[in-house]
């Protein structure tokens, strides 16, 4: 074998450092990654706030993260301990009000960031070819917040932590069969019990971890294609593009910082607004209590179970309505990616909006009369938007000519 | 590689993947079963309750499995209005009769059979729903006195537990 053909071979080894720096990136090739992919990493210059908020959700994860590192320092995951250990923490941890307080609304501020990023790429396109994969990776670690909120939420072993779990973990033994067998192989009990909880705390931990894992491969398949921008089409030249860093680090950091200061009022002036007071009674078994609400952020898709009268079909059509929403790269029919330039996708996609907090509102309230009736049209609209709409108005509209990234920036100007 | 060797390899490729699979899917059985019950938790699977203090139209909710049993003395008319009714207007058709062992006693898991909440209607206060046995507050289901689904999401009637009467005045579930 000539010299020639070991040339590839060590390509890794020619860092375009020298010193300390160039003697780690030749072994450890991160340094010249991080640089390629975070600072001089080519973006739209087109992009407006809403490109921030992958960057403000991404800041929501690592604030979990490390509260909860804090959190378990002091919490016990058992039926009996569960309940004090919060309230200790509570009381009796140093800035231990604090940092539960900061956990617990993170959770909320992180959804709020996370359904804003959703509500971007499906109004601006950015789920259309070629970004498909960037979009499925970032609905399976959707799904994966909602499963470890719903753990979480558990812990404390409060009444709506117990009733909510009772609740949720019971959609299993809607499952023909072998239902109540596999309810009773994940509570490791007949009930939700000192097992459940113990067990939730693991997995609380475990998909945590599994979403950051999921952000690195959002991010690898994202810097694949490059970012979409308004306009949804892509950059023509480098003029079209400013680099990462500064432009978007500044950008992101300042629409953080904002996004932060609207959790700083919510934590300190109301930390229990969006939480429910009956989660300050200690679980107990014997007795649901009159209302069982899930948290704000899963309302939309308990409007959705409660929706559909027979138990198996309200289950299956709260889990599709998200493993649906995956497939609309494939059910668009439309050439064109943005909004903008799309006049009836324009109004399905605004509506589809409007509709999930409608979903959101009866969500939380009592399943009665016109709230089932309103829950039911909604349910039927979130299907309609994926199935037929998606696919239907790809064939009926004349999209208009998208503009460039340049011709944009002009027009926004005049 | 001869071309005539090539299936011999493929058998071995093949042979070799199924034993593979087959023993990882082996090694899957006791960490799935780890996940059930424990021993410690089916030796607490039996219950036994003194009736005597129930009067005629008394209701006693006592613990089985972690699980609320709702025992229920019932009166005569309630025992009427459980057997007053054709089976066609029952979602999960049932005759009281194959729930109970004495008519008097009622003995139901007082567990929604929708998604598990605890139906009032145990106390002499509580609202007990269209059909005079207990209502779910948790999505609205109706039961009648025999426990039986009425009106609402539950699928299935309240289930029964396996009990004996070891007396007249005492049972024992599980």
């Amino acid at each position: 074998m000539s010299s020639n053909e070991l040339q590839g071979y060590k390509k890794t080894l020619n860092s375009p450092y020298t010193g300390i720096k160039g003697w780690i990136d030749s072994r450890l090739p991160l340094i010249r990654m991080m640089e390629a992919e975070y600072l001089k990493f080519p973006v739209p210059k087109s992009l407006n706030y809403f490109w921030s908020f992958g960057g403000i959700a991404m800041f929501c994860l690592i604030g979990l993260i490390l509260t909860g590192i804090f959190l378990g320092f002091h919490y016990k995951p058992s039926a009996d301990d569960a309940f004090d250990s919060v309230e200790r923490i509570m009381r009796d941890v140093s800035f231990g009000w604090l940092i539960r307080y900061l956990h617990a609304n993170l959770v909320s501020f992180f959804f709020i960031a996370t359904f804003i990023h959703i509500f971007r790429a499906l109004y601006f396109g950015s789920y259309k070819a070629p970004r498909e994969l960037v979009y499925i990776f970032g609905l399976t670690m959707f799904m994966l917040m909602m499963a470890t909120a719903f753990l979480g939420y558990t812990l404390p072993w409060g009444q709506m932590s117990y009733w909510g779990a009772t609740v949720i973990t019971n959609l299993f033994s809607a499952i023909p069969v072998v239902g109540d067998a596999i309810l009773t192989l994940l509570l490791g009990d007949f009930t939700v019990g000192d097992s459940a909880v113990n067990r939730f705390y693991v997995l609380h931990w475990l998909l945590a971890f599994a979403i950051v894992g999921l952000v690195v491969f959002h991010v690898i398949t994202l810097h694949m294609t490059g970012s979409n921008n308004p306009t949804g089409t892509e950059p023509q030249s480098w003029d079209e593009t400013v680099s990462f860093h500064p432009y978007v680090t500044i950008k992101d950091l300042n629409a953080t910082i904002f996004f932060f200061i609207i959790l700083a009022f919510i934590l300190f002036y109301y930390p229990n607004i969006l939480g429910h007071s009956d989660n300050y009674i200690k679980a107990n078994p014997m007795v649901t209590p009159a209302h069982i609400v899930p948290e704000w952020y899963f309302l939309p898709f308990y409007a959705i179970l409660r929706a559909i009268p027979d138990k198996l079909g309200g289950v299956i059509a709260m889990f599709s309505s998200i493993l649906a929403l995956g497939l609309l790269p494939w059910l668009d029919t439309s050439k064109v990616r943005s909004c903008l330039f799309r006049p009836i996708w324009r109004y399905c996609v605004l509506l589809f909006a409007v509709n999930f907090l409608i979903l959101m509102y009866v969500g939380g309230k009592p399943a009665e009369g016109l709230y089932v009736l309103i829950s039911r049209i909604g349910t039927a609209y979130w299907f309609l938007f994926i199935f037929v709409l998606a696919p239907l108005v790809g064939f009926l509209e004349t999209p208009r000519q998208p503009l460039t990234i340049t011709n944009y920036l002009q027009s926004k100007k005049a | 590689m001869s071309d005539s060797k090539k299936p011999r390899r493929d058998f071995i490729k093949l042979s070799a993947m199924t034993l593979g699979g087959v023993g990882a899917a082996s090694l899957l059985i006791p960490f799935i079963s780890s996940m059930n019950p424990g021993k410690d938790t089916l030796a607490l699977a039996s219950t036994e309750i003194d009736l005597s203090p129930l009067e005629e139209g008394q209701s006693l909710t006592v613990i089985w499995r972690g699980k609320p049993v709702f025992i229920k003395h019932r009166t005569k008319s309630e025992i009427d209005s459980a057997r007053n009714i054709s089976l066609e207007e029952l979602p999960d058709a049932e005759e009281d009769s194959a729930r109970v062992q004495k008519d008097n006693w009622l003995v139901v898991l007082g567990v929604c059979t929708h998604l598990g909440c605890v139906p009032l209607g145990q106390k002499a206060s509580d609202t007990k729903g269209d059909y005079g046995g207990w209502f779910c507050p948790c999505h609205g289901s109706h039961y009648d006195t025999s426990g039986r689904i009425r009106k609402g999401p539950a699928p299935t009637n309240l289930p029964v537990p396996p009990y004996v009467f070891l007396t007249d005045n005492r049972i024992k579930i599980g």
